[in-house]
């Protein structure tokens, strides 16, 4: 006898039961968390479009809320992701290559690499006290823009490092022995083989990991930026503030008009961030097509 | 370089007297392992010059094991060993004072899978092997690229495109871009590893023709599942099981009159 493939109903009511529950439930889970985000993201614009002008964003902080500006954290903000970046970037990529090209099965390799794992779980106010202790005092960069760099760069480093090591593990082996059975040494097939092609995934790793370090406030506060400064970074070694800094203290503030600074100072710390993770994604699709 | 290749006579399916030709690689008593696992135990065989050798067995039988114990790939697995002596042209390439590096650059390898560098145009994987080493005279690459491209058989194909990505091409181009490669670095011995596994017919007689051409200039050494092709395209066979050399001879007399047993059993599809 012949199977056939239709039932005669509908091909939707043939499905079980279980499967639609299940896509619905999928589907909840990505509705819920997006609504919960367009609310938030709603509420503060609502709040802080209003407030939100040039003459916020070049100003000086002040006591009179009307005349505060956000340009002093926007400006240590900046300088805190580059000085980032130039830090763990370097530093985690090359962790990276040596757990992942030359540590392989080496006792130290995974000892190292298990308290990676467990670095990328520490609460961020423990790397603040961490780098209160060691770059602030220890190695006396006093409350510095360096020091607050240098703490966030240790935060950030496991992501970096994991992220970095994944992507190299996704070069095909059969591209490596190519590169060998050319000639190459090892760091010869590193350099030119494997690096570029795990380039935009390492580049993805290090966005999501300079991301987290925009938004950090806690480490900050704890290594001594400063929430009242009327001044601009001249070097790494000022002192300095940051937007979720300058946003926490005006969301302490009693006034109702410093909230709305607050509000205002949030849309500027999304928009700076939308901006860098763009440029990031452009450049690293700009390697990405290149593979292709 | 592009002016021999040109000059070299139409392929010659007809196979090349093995028996007073001098040998590339003398190998003996070569054991090698993965950890506790045994693949290779006790081979003894002598490779001839400019001839193609085809290495054929069921799967696990240590044949892929065995060429790249010829240019020291098989250690670059962290648990490998390797043991025996493997002479290429009377140097012990196990020697204490060997670079394994330098040793593969006169002996390059074509994989089963073609894996052209996909972040490099046509042009920049056909000088990879030279660039990666720094070995690399810019005012000869054009006439080294024409050349290696010559030798694969894939110039005409790619001359008008030679920036754009190799991992662009068909596989069977992909395959010839690979012996280009590993032909511009000019080494003295091909080893190919099932390198038509992945190839439909038509690329794989490509290839096949190609390879009959480059035995003129290199000592070519050839995996293949297939005994078709063993048959077709080798000069010599050696026939692999479980981790020995049960015999090698002249292609012609391993598949009209086998010495052992077991060959014939192989080759008339008793088994494997």
């Amino acid at each position: 006898m012949a199977a056939s493939l239709s039932d005669g109903r509908s091909s939707g009511s043939t499905r079980p039961r279980a499967e639609t529950l299940f896509r619905a439930l999928c589907l909840a889970a990505v509705i819920i968390p997006l609504l919960l985000l367009a609310v938030l993201v709603g509420d503060v614009l609502i709040r802080g479009l209003g407030r939100l002008d040039w003459a916020f964003i070049t100003s000086l902080p002040s006591r009179r809320a009307d005349l505060a500006g956000i340009l002093p954290a926007l400006v240590g903000s900046l300088y805190l992701v580059t000085l980032t970046s130039l830090i763990a970037v370097p530093i985690g990529v090359g962790c990276a290559i040596y757990l992942e090209e030359y540590g392989h099965d080496s006792r130290i390799a995974r000892i190292i690499e298990l308290n990676i794992a467990n670095l990328a779980g520490v609460p961020s106010v423990i790397y603040g006290l961490l780098g209160l202790e060691i770059f602030v005092r220890v190695l006396n960069m006093d409350r510095s823009l360096l020091a607050g760099a240098c703490t966030l760069s240790l935060l950030v480093l496991p992501i970096v490092i994991l992220s970095s090591r994944e992507a190299l593990r996704t070069v095909p082996k059969g591209l490596r022995e190519g590169a060998y059975a050319l000639g190459a040494t090892h760091w010869q097939s590193i350099r030119r083989v494997v690096l570029p092609m795990a380039l935009p995934g390492i580049l993805t790793g290090t966005i999501l990991a300079i991301s987290r370090a925009i938004g950090e406030t806690a480490p900050l506060i704890v290594v001594g930026a400063l929430a009242y400064v009327t001044f601009l970074p001249e070097s790494p070694m000022s002192p300095f503030t940051a937007l979720p800094i300058q946003i926490f203290n005006w969301v302490s503030r009693p006034q109702e008009a410093f909230l709305i600074n607050a509000a205002a100072g949030i849309v500027v710390l999304l928009v700076t961030l939308l901006t860098l993770n763009s440029l990031a994604v452009g450049i690293r699709n700009r390697f990405q097509r290149r593979l292709r | 370089m592009a002016q021999r290749a040109l000059m070299v006579a139409p392929s010659d399916p007809a196979q090349k007297p093995v028996a007073d030709t001098p040998s590339k690689f003398e190998v003996s008593g070569l054991r090698a392992s993965f950890g506790d696992n045994v693949v290779l135990r006790s081979i003894d065989i002598a490779v001839p010059m400019q001839r193609i050798t085809a290495v054929i067995g069921p799967s696990g039988c240590g044949k892929s094991t065995f060429i790249r114990c010829l240019n020291r790939m098989h250690e670059l697995v962290p648990s490998a060993r390797v043991s025996g002596t493997v002479l290429l042209d009377g140097e012990d390439i196990y020697g204490r004072r060997v670079d394994p590096v330098l040793l593969r650059r006169r002996v390059g390898m074509v994989f089963q899978k073609p894996n052209p560098f996909p972040t490099m145009s046509i042009r920049d994987n056909v000088l990879a092997g030279l660039r990666l080493t720094g070995g690399l005279d810019k005012s000869r690459a054009d006439e080294l690229v024409e050349g290696a491209l010559q030798q694969a058989a894939l110039w005409d194909e790619v001359k008008d495109r030679l920036n754009a990505p190799g991992a662009g091409l068909s596989g069977g181009q992909q395959q010839r871009l690979c012996i280009a490669r590993a032909l511009a670095v000019e080494p003295d011995v091909i080893l190919l590893d099932e390198p038509c596994s992945a190839l439909d017919p038509i690329s794989t007689a490509r290839i096949e023709d190609l390879l009959t051409v480059l035995r003129e200039r290199y000592t070519i050494v050839m995996v293949t599942h297939n005994m078709q092709q063993a048959a077709r395209a080798s000069d010599l066979t050696a026939f692999f099981l479980s981790g020995e050399l049960v015999e090698i001879g002249p292609t012609t007399k391993i598949f009209t009159r086998p010495g052992d047993s077991r060959t014939e059993d192989y080759i008339t599809g008793r088994f494997g």
